[in-house]
């Protein structure tokens, strides 16, 4: 039996006269890696970003285990359970890693305490670095650190914008690899927005096609994989 | 000039010929700027009337003084020691670093008992001590959070007339007054904090500098409340805890209580410990605050304030409070300034204030307490100590500001400690600090 943890109902967002969102709707099942894939500038993270209130809504409803948050600081909707690994993975350059991680709890009002050893035996590397500055840790590591920090609050949903943007391959895949993970081990839901769209739908259960605003195909990761118009679209040799 | 050694002449010749040619490009602009501003004046002749006179020898004693000055410095700057002994100098002054604020504490705790320190000594310690704690509120507002905000003297002027107000208009005693003026204080911010909560940067500086007018503007025009340009005098002067530093060693008064000989020193050795112990308390909360979650999101503030969104900190929140809390320590140092001098008016509450004040939390090393405790004593006492060379003061003023800049462009410390680790405890180094984003 599968509840529902997030839906998203023909949401609707912009920046100033700038329509971003054109009526998306999607869910996301408790337990269920769910991607969302699309070109550049199609609303990928302005999706991610409005599912926590910022940019807010312009119509539409985001619905949190049956609860309407649409209109919920955005403060507060990062206490109910909602975490986001941020594009471009923003951690704190000139605070130690430890400091970062100690945040991502701290922010939502959590006890860091038991969540360390947790984030620390996922991403060991992290432990390693500890007292280094977050800026002086590689591509790979500050992606980790991205990702740990924002499971210091301990969420039950966990947003990730673009985990693999700028890594190398085999990096990207360890990150994807540690995803695949949390998933299994905790049963944690996560969305995943990538433009990596091949090793996305092959990670994730369902997957969803944002053109544009609009989303316009969505299905199985392995079904959408096998369609002739997303290989042309988002998997040839040319992207 | 003496030629290279013979045994390397091939590695020498290019970086002194580089030198040299570097000094001439400086040469050169010296000489196109100082031909018409030290080459060329105008003289009132004897008739009144305006002449043209030329200094060609200065300008040419200024140039050559360019050439020579910029020559060396490439020459020096090419000598570099290789970064294993700069590594273990940084070692070596971080251990010698912590013993130097203890150090100067112990020296700031015996002071007035110093033999030979006399009464003008101390009121040189309570102008530096005061600005150590201003410097030290700042901080909170620039170092810590990353708010630039231009017009932090507004808020010394707010607890300056607040406790001159309150004394005068209901009589209370500076010691109600303390916490009212810091309260007060901490309201303006407040106030000052929503408008600017969705600036940064520039543009904030810019409202901040603006609010910093209006406060002295306002105090200025509104003659009926604040006297206006007269400023307020007959402030009350401190009590120790209710006895009066009086000469008349009455049993109601300090001396006669303590049964000492009444001197008028007793009061500046107060005023001397007060502040002290207000600075005290500024770095005290400052850096009990840092290691709160708190502190810890005013740095991520001023780190990345879109990834603090992302991970749920109030943004509002916690900027209001690093404005009140600066506002509320410059709040207190306000209404010691008012109880010390007895007379305040707008004139002590200008822009150049706020930028001596940001001066100090700049030289010192955003964030860092002890160096900001040492450029308040290179900045006003400094100040003090070049009294003697009247309008040239400000020339050595700006000299030592630009050479600190040149020479630590971080600040004087410019390394930050983790408010938090696990373990051995590790300086994150000066040279890595301030990129901005990595």
């Amino acid at each position: 039996m599968t509840t529902t943890m997030l839906e998203v109902r023909d949401l609707e967002t912009g920046y100033g006269a700038v329509q971003a969102l054109k009526g998306v709707s999607l869910h996301v099942d408790q337990g269920e890696i769910v991607t969302l894939i699309g070109a550049n500038g199609a609303g990928k993270s302005t999706l991610l970003m409005s599912i926590c209130g910022d940019p807010r809504a312009r119509s539409g409803h985001v619905i949190l285990d049956g609860e309407d948050i649409t209109s919920k600081p955005t403060h507060e909707i990062m206490r109910s359970g909602v975490a986001q690994s941020p594009e471009g993975r923003r951690i704190f350059p000139r605070m130690s890693v430890l400091e970062n991680l100690m945040l991502g709890a701290q922010a939502a009002g959590r006890d860091p305490g038991p969540e360390l050893p947790r984030v620390f035996s996922l991403f060991p590397r992290l432990k390693e670095r500890q007292s280094q500055r977050g800026g002086t840790l590689s591509g790979g590591e500050q992606q980790m650190l991205a990702i740990g920090r924002a499971l210091m609050s301990r969420p039950r949903l966990l947003l990730l914008d673009e985990p693999s943007l700028g890594l190398a391959p085999l990096i990207s895949r360890q990150i994807f690899g540690a995803i695949r993970d949390l998933n299994e081990r905790e049963g944690l839901t996560v969305l995943l927005v990538e433009q990596n769209a091949n090793q996305a739908l092959r990670l994730a259960h369902r997957g969803y096609v944002l053109v544009t605003g609009r989303i316009t195909m969505s299905g199985r990761g392995a079904e959408l994989l096998a369609r002739p118009e997303i290989r042309d679209a988002y998997l040839g040799g040319g992207h | 000039m003496t030629s290279p050694p013979a045994a390397a002449p091939h590695a020498f010749q290019p970086r002194l010929l580089a030198a040299l040619l570097d000094a001439s490009k400086a040469t050169a602009v010296a000489f196109g700027l100082f031909v018409v501003m030290v080459g060329l004046r105008t003289d009132v002749g004897p008739t009144g009337a305006l002449f043209l006179r030329t200094r060609w020898p200065d300008v040419a004693w200024l140039c050559a003084a360019v050439f020579v000055a910029r020559l060396a410095m490439a020459l020096w700057a090419g000598r570099r020691l290789p970064a294993v002994g700069s590594a273990r100098r940084a070692a070596a002054l971080s251990r010698a670093g912590l013993f130097f604020g203890p150090a100067l504490l112990a020296i700031a705790l015996i002071l007035p008992f110093v033999p030979g320190i006399g009464r003008y000594e101390l009121d040189l310690g309570i102008l530096v001590l005061t600005y150590v704690m201003l410097g030290w509120g700042l901080n909170i507002v620039v170092g810590l959070a990353g708010l630039l905000d231009l017009g932090y003297v507004a808020f010394y002027a707010v607890g300056a007339y607040s406790y001159a107000l309150l004394a005068q208009y209901f009589g209370l005693s500076f010691w109600i007054c303390l916490p009212l003026a810091g309260i007060l204080a901490a309201f303006w911010g407040v106030l000052l904090g929503f408008p600017v909560l969705r600036l940064r940067g520039d543009y904030l500086a810019i409202v901040t500098l603006a609010f910093g007018e209006i406060i002295r503007i306002v105090l200025l025009n509104w003659v009926e409340l604040t006297g206006g340009p007269n400023g307020i005098s007959g402030i009350p002067r401190p009590t120790f805890f209710g006895l009066p530093f009086s000469m008349s060693g009455g049993p109601g008064t300090f001396a006669g209580f303590f049964g000492l000989e009444p001197s008028p020193s007793h009061r500046v050795i107060f005023l001397y410990y007060l502040i002290l112990a207000l600075a005290l308390l500024t770095n005290w909360v400052a850096i009990r605050i840092r290691r709160q979650p708190i502190g810890r999101a005013w740095e991520a503030l001023r780190e990345d304030e879109i990834a603090c969104r992302a991970l749920g900190i109030n943004i509002t929140n916690t900027k209001l409070t690093a404005f009140a809390l600066g506002a509320m320590f410059a709040g207190f140092a306000g209404a010691f300034f008012a109880t010390r001098q007895a007379f305040i008016s707008p004139e002590s509450f200008t822009f150049i204030e706020s930028a001596i004040i940001l001066a100090i939390v700049v030289l010192g090393g955003l964030g860092s307490q002890i160096g900001i405790a040492v450029a308040a004593i290179i900045m006003i006492g400094g100040f003090e100590l070049f009294r003697d060379l009247e309008e040239y003061r400000m020339l050595v003023f700006g000299a030592a500001m630009v050479t600190i800049m040149v020479l630590r462009p971080r600040g004087l410390v410019g390394s930050r400690a983790p408010s938090v680790v696990l373990g051995a405890q590790r300086r994150i180094d000066a040279q890595h600090v301030s990129e901005g984003r990595g």
